[in-house]
């Protein structure tokens, strides 16, 4: 088994306070991996310190093989790890063709071109096309986002992070708010992935994360509770325990 | 295979010239033909359109608020002023690219200062640049001239053919080829990748990085690059007055140069070169009502832009542009409208 | 050694005094977020106040300085009612904009009723000369500027940990929505404190036209030293920005003493040091925006 994204004894804390405890995580490659736990379990913490938001205090994150803890947040995405947010970072006032032409100029490299207008390279062109289709964009792509409906936000924020072509792509509650009726789009966005990427599912969601994952890591007051096949965690007394009291809390 | 089509024709679709553009600059020309007498006037807004042009490449597309921009303006201004005066470089459009290059280097050092931190240690630290510069331009009086400026700044002819003379036509026109120059950059650099993710910046700096993008480095090169702008601007102020003197660094300037960029509108290149226009005519009004309290009349329309809300400003100051331009072209499209300032 | 005391109380008491005129600010621009470039004006405000009391009315120093406190506070509430409450929600750009013209407005103002050059306030003459303590000498005026300003400092202290107000400006700063939840009149609140910051400006502004020299300019010389107080001090408590006025203050006068020739050149250096050293200013923890 090839690992393609690793934690080593991650630590965290802010203040006094340790939302981070001794992670050590293994994602293997192409796998759908979640992530799990109650609200509050650290989830978003340790999706920061993977993208480079956050500097953990102490520990390492490798990307397949290679120690990314100290870099810069752009350069663990040109290195392949890609990222959604649990809340919609986008351009309100970009279009989805600028967005996603954006992202993949960056990719390519050709972000930084001052002297060469917008669109007139075929390669990025023909690229976002694609991308732009594939999550049924097309039809708005010249609107501004903040005009766009929830839904197509949604899709938006999907396609930009895969617009990066990641190796590890990092899913942080991807159905978040979406209504019921464009969950399919998303859903199926994801289902479509190749399958040599390797997804990290953050997710509340137990219905989205048993129908997806084929490994699931339940993540508890920052450390790490146990990790195992989907219906292996099911049985799991002690996380039917976090679960069960979570529901009473609430 | 439409819809890659469609995609190349929409993503160029910004960057085309549009009606309403010529328009402006032939209009622009027109003006420095038909008013012979109001050459210095029209130099004034010439100088100011691009400095506000400057200012509106950090703020209206990247995002960085700056109370401090006169501090480039001023560099540029005594760089043109010493060059000249010392005769070290006669000819004066090296000598400008020179002013420009001095200023984009203290740009690209700063850069680094203010690309750090959140809006309000931008303000602090522009301000304090300028501030520190000012201070040093009156500890070094002997190079600068102090209060009293740099004396005795004569200026060589353009290209060794046209020079000044008195009436200030060369110097207007001198003053519009290079305002068009570095308007078509920043005209070709604003609708490239590079321009765009500045946009993209501002709008969601998160996002920015999270696709990739170097955020610092795009920052750093557009400051540096609005730096030489404000720094031609300067020059221009010198080599065209033969004047270069402490008030370059005034704070005044740079809270002037903020007002003529919300007259006229950020993050479109139109908003500096239109609220220029404004700007002197406000100052001409109110300057022949009450010639002592200019700065009351400043301050009043600054706080009546705000409170009205900038947006709707500038749809009244296009308002009468666009009725013109409708006549003429006869179609919709208009001078662009602003962008709305990231939340 | 005797003159090293004497600029060392010189500087203190200079910063004290920058303290009062601009702890104001650090209530609206570090606790509120509101950046107010014109707090300067309401400091010219009382101290042109007083001087019009002291010098054409006749009125008594003492009973000038309460006074020019109520009038500038009147002015900071009556704006903040009108004007600066529209503006808590808009970006820093606009608070800029329209704090700077109302700093212009406020110059050419004055200038226009009071003329352009410097005022004096006649000074009883108990505040005037110097004592000597222990071989020390002592300016008057400023040991009475010490001691007012201590004064106030203590009691603002009091003011925010001990007092229900300020628990609850405490609470609104924190998070409106909660604070109007427990029944706060957050906007009342918000109102006061301005009201407060701006009339201890005021008496800043009344006690430094001895010091700092009161002319229509004012509010735009000041404005950087106000700027730096609030940015170098942080906002998380008025300790911040009270040490922050005391250095200021020292740094200032002991750099006009002994360096005259490097003007201001230092002070806006360490500024600019110490905000990239430490963005949310030395002695600040909140995150700013």
């Amino acid at each position: 088994m090839t690992i393609a994204l690793e934690t080593r004894n991650l630590e965290k804390s802010f203040g006094g306070l340790r939302v981070t405890r001794d992670l050590s995580l293994r994602v293997a490659r192409g796998a759908r991996h979640a992530l799990i736990g109650p609200n509050g379990a650290g989830k978003t913490t340790v999706i920061n310190q993977l993208t480079g938001v956050l500097k953990p205090n102490s520990g390492r994150i490798l990307l397949e093989g290679s120690d990314i803890t100290d870099l810069a947040v752009h350069r663990r995405v040109l290195r392949g790890l890609s990222r959604t947010f649990q809340i919609n970072q986008l351009y309100p006032e970009l279009t989805p063709l600028e967005t996603i032409g954006l992202a993949v100029s960056e990719r390519m490299g050709h972000g930084g071109d001052w002297w060469r207008r917008m669109g007139t390279r075929d390669d990025v062109n023909a690229e976002v096309a694609g991308i732009l289709s594939r999550f049924h964009l097309l039809d708005v792509m010249t609107e501004l986002t903040s005009t766009l409906p929830y839904g197509k936000q949604r899709l938006l924020e999907i396609a930009v992070a895969i617009a990066a072509r990641p190796r590890v792509l990092l899913l942080d509650e991807p159905a978040a708010g979406v209504p019921e009726s464009e969950r399919h789009d998303i859903l199926a966005a994801v289902a479509a992935l190749p399958r040599d990427v390797t997804v990290l599912l953050i997710e509340h969601d137990m219905d989205l994360v048993f129908s997806f994952a084929d490994r699931i890591s339940v993540l508890v007051n920052g450390g790490l509770l146990t990790e195992g096949a989907p219906d292996e965690v099911a049985r799991d007394p002690q996380v039917k325990a976090v679960y069960l009291g979570e529901a009473a809390h609430a | 295979m439409t819809a890659l089509s469609d995609v190349s024709t929409h993503a160029k679709a910004g960057a085309r010239w549009r009606v309403s553009e010529v328009a402006f600059w032939v209009l622009t020309l027109a003006c420095a033909f038909l008013f012979p007498s109001r050459y210095l006037i029209m130099t004034d807004i010439v100088r100011l359109a691009l400095f506000a042009l400057s200012l509106d490449l950090i703020l209206g597309y990247a995002g960085v608020v700056s109370l401090g921009h006169a501090a480039f303006f001023g560099v540029g201004a005594y760089s043109a002023g010493l060059l000249a005066l010392h005769g070290i470089i006669n000819e004066p459009v090296i000598a400008l690219v020179v002013a420009g290059l001095v200023a984009a280097v203290l740009g690209f050092l700063t850069s680094f200062l203010v690309i750090r931190g959140v809006d309000l240690t931008r303000l602090m630290v522009t301000l304090g640049i300028a501030l520190l510069l000012e201070a040093l331009a009156e500890r070094f009086s002997n190079i600068t001239g102090g209060t009293d400026g740099l004396q005795g700044i004569e200026m060589q002819p353009i290209l060794g053919l046209f020079a000044f003379d008195m009436f200030g036509k060369t110097g207007l026109f001198y003053s519009l080829i290079v305002l068009f120059i570095l308007f078509l950059l920043a005209r070709r650099v604003v609708h490239s990748p590079f321009g765009l993710s500045l946009r993209a910046i501002r709008n969601n700096p998160l996002r920015a990085a999270a696709i990739g993008m170097p955020v610092n480095r795009r920052l750093i090169a557009i400051y540096t690059l609005a730096a030489f702008y404000a720094g031609i601007a300067g020059a221009l102020f010198t080599q065209t007055t033969a004047l270069a003197s402490l008030d370059v660094f005034a704070f005044e300037r740079s809270a002037d140069l903020m007002l003529v960029l919300v007259i006229g509108g950020t993050g479109y290149l139109y908003g500096g070169l239109i609220g220029a226009v404004v700007f002197k005519m406000l100052q001409e009004l109110f300057q022949s009502i009450t010639p002592q309290y200019w700065l009351f009349w400043i301050g009043l329309v600054l706080v009546v832009i705000v409170l009205v809300g900038r947006e709707r400003i500038h749809r009244w100051v296009l308002f009468v542009p666009n009725l013109v331009i409708r006549q003429f072209a006869g179609r919709k499209a208009v001078v662009a409208v602003p962008e709305r300032d990231a939340p | 050694m005797a003159s090293i005391l004497t600029n060392l109380f010189d500087g203190v008491a200079y910063g004290m005094l920058l303290f009062v005129l601009a702890c104001g600010l650090a209530v609206t621009l570090g606790l509120m977020n509101f950046v107010n470039l014109a707090h300067g004006a309401f400091a010219m405000a009382g101290g042109y106040i007083c001087a019009v009391l002291v010098n054409n009315s006749g009125w008594p120093f003492f009973a000038a300085l309460p006074l020019a406190f109520v009038a500038s506070a009147a002015i900071g509430v009556a704006l903040e009612r009108t004007l600066y409450r529209h503006l808590y929600t808009r970006s820093h750009l606009d608070q800029v904009l329209f704090s700077i013209g109302l700093v212009f407005m406020s110059v050419a103002a004055v200038d226009y009723i009071m003329g352009s050059s410097r005022i004096f306030i006649k000074l009883p003459a108990a505040l005037e000369g110097q004592l000597s303590l222990f071989g020390v000498g002592i300016g008057r005026y400023r040991l009475m500027i010490v001691v007012i300003c201590g004064l106030l400092t203590l009691a603002l202290q009091l003011i925010l940990a001990k007092t229900r107000f300020g628990s609850r400006l405490r609470a609104a700063v924190d998070d409106p929505r909660a604070a109007i939840g427990l029944g706060i009149n957050v906007p009342q609140v918000f109102a006061f404190t301005f009201a407060f910051g701006s009339g201890l400006a005021g008496l800043g502004g009344a006690l430094s036209a001895e010091i700092l020299g009161l002319d229509p300019y004012f509010p735009l010389k000041f404005m950087i030293y106000f700027l730096i107080v609030v940015t170098v001090g942080g906002s998380s408590s008025i300790t911040g920005p009270f040490l922050a006025s005391l250095l200021l203050g020292i740094a200032d006068v002991a750099g006009k003493y002994y360096v005259p020739k490097m003007g201001p050149f230092v002070i806006y250096t360490v500024m600019i040091v110490i905000l990239l050293w430490r963005p949310n200013g030395l002695f600040g923890r909140t995150a700013a925006r």
